[in-house]
């Protein structure tokens, strides 16, 4: 009896120190994994608050434009700038930057192309404006002021 | 005997090793925060043809509801002087819902409205006639140098009207109503009930060149 005893208590724990390893590799794959941020910042970002805000129901139909004071005023001046992709643009570039962005798109989906403008809040209304119109000439109508929630009381 | 003990004390206990793990992995999780994508939607009008002037739309006065922002960021609300934007959304909406002069289009959507939206018709002459399609029109004017965090500030005020009519329409409350996306055609149909002759008429000026550059 005392024999089969001792062999039962052998085969009643599973080894679990494979586990570990394995829940690791997980948590290595998510590390990996999880993009932050697509590209770097040249540009200051402050985003503004608000509180009605809204949610876009498809992300791939978003292109991203940055507009702030560049991080290096040595080179890029004190003037807010825009940044698309990873590179500071002018003003007349957006018309070809919104091209580039549609023709990445499927040709049914192009008109559904969504701008966020994610502004820095010391931004004035001057350049807002410019890049308003320039997105109007490039017909990319839809405009997301990417904000920040404030909480209401 | 002591070949057995030697055996046991080999092995280390491996199994709390998965719970740290675990625990990192959900700290990780919870953490990370993948950009977000809110923000305050607005549609641009379509561009404008150079060869053609810009369209004169004939509105009253009373159904304009205007809004200026100047270079100081200070605010100028239907003439009126304003220190803040907390009574903001308020105007706003008793503006949306007049319902000065309906015709009969207007005078059905009226009674389709339920009770507590239709209690805030003020009926005044001089205010809005309806809130239907050259009814009612918020307009917002900046100068150049306004910051666009006021800007944005006006425009979230004036949303909150809006999106607070809507959502009282389809028995909701606003957040709700903000939240869904339409992916499906239940929410489609909830979002289209909220907007339905209530169009969202945020007109938003060219701004000045007072203040800028």
């Amino acid at each position: 009896m005392s024999k089969f005893k001792k062999k039962n208590k052998v085969s009643e724990n599973i080894p679990t120190s494979a586990l570990p390893d394995i829940i690791f590799m997980l948590l290595f794959f998510f590390m990996v994994t999880t993009v932050l941020r697509d590209n770097e910042l040249l540009v200051e970002q402050k985003l503004p608050q608000a509180t009605q805000l809204q949610k876009l129901e498809k992300k791939s139909l978003i292109s991203y434009l940055f507009v702030g004071k560049p991080k290096n005023t040595a080179v890029y001046g004190t003037e807010p700038r825009i940044q698309a992709n990873d590179v500071l643009i002018n003003t007349k570039d957006i018309l070809l930057w919104v091209n580039q962005e549609k023709d990445k798109l499927s040709e049914a989906e192009r008109d559904q192309i969504t701008i966020s403008m994610k502004a820095d809040r010391e931004v004035k209304m001057g350049p807002i404006s410019d890049i308003q119109f320039e997105l109007r000439e490039a017909d990319a109508r839809k405009l997301m002021y990417a904000s920040t929630g404030k909480v209401q009381n | 005997m002591p070949r057995k003990k030697g055996r046991v004390s080999q092995e280390v206990n491996a199994g709390s090793m998965a719970d740290i793990a675990f625990l990192l992995l959900i700290f990780f999780l919870v953490t990370t925060t993948i950009a977000s994508d809110k923000g305050i939607l607005n549609i641009l009008p379509p561009k404008q043809d150079p060869n053609q002037p810009p369209p004169e739309i004939k509105l009253n006065e009373r159904n304009i509801f205007n809004i200026l922002v100047n270079a100081n960021n200070q605010l100028l609300v239907e003439g009126e002087y304003l220190d803040n934007t907390d009574r903001l959304s308020e105007d706003v909406k008793s503006f949306i819902l007049n319902f000065g002069a309906p015709d009969e289009a207007a005078m059905a959507l009226f009674n389709s409205l339920p009770q507590s939206l239709k209690s805030q018709a003020n009926r005044k002459p001089e205010s809005s006639d309806h809130p239907m399609a050259g009814g009612a029109v918020v307009s917002i004017k900046t100068n150049r140098g306004t910051s666009y965090e006021r800007y944005l500030e006006v425009l979230d005020q004036v949303k909150k009207a809006y999106f607070e009519i809507y959502a009282e329409r389809v028995g909701m409350t606003a957040d709700q109503y903000r939240s869904i996306t339409g992916k499906n055609a239940a929410e489609k149909e909830l979002l289209d009930r909220g907007k339905e002759g209530i169009p969202m008429a945020i007109s938003i000026a060219e701004p000045d060149k007072i203040g800028g550059n």
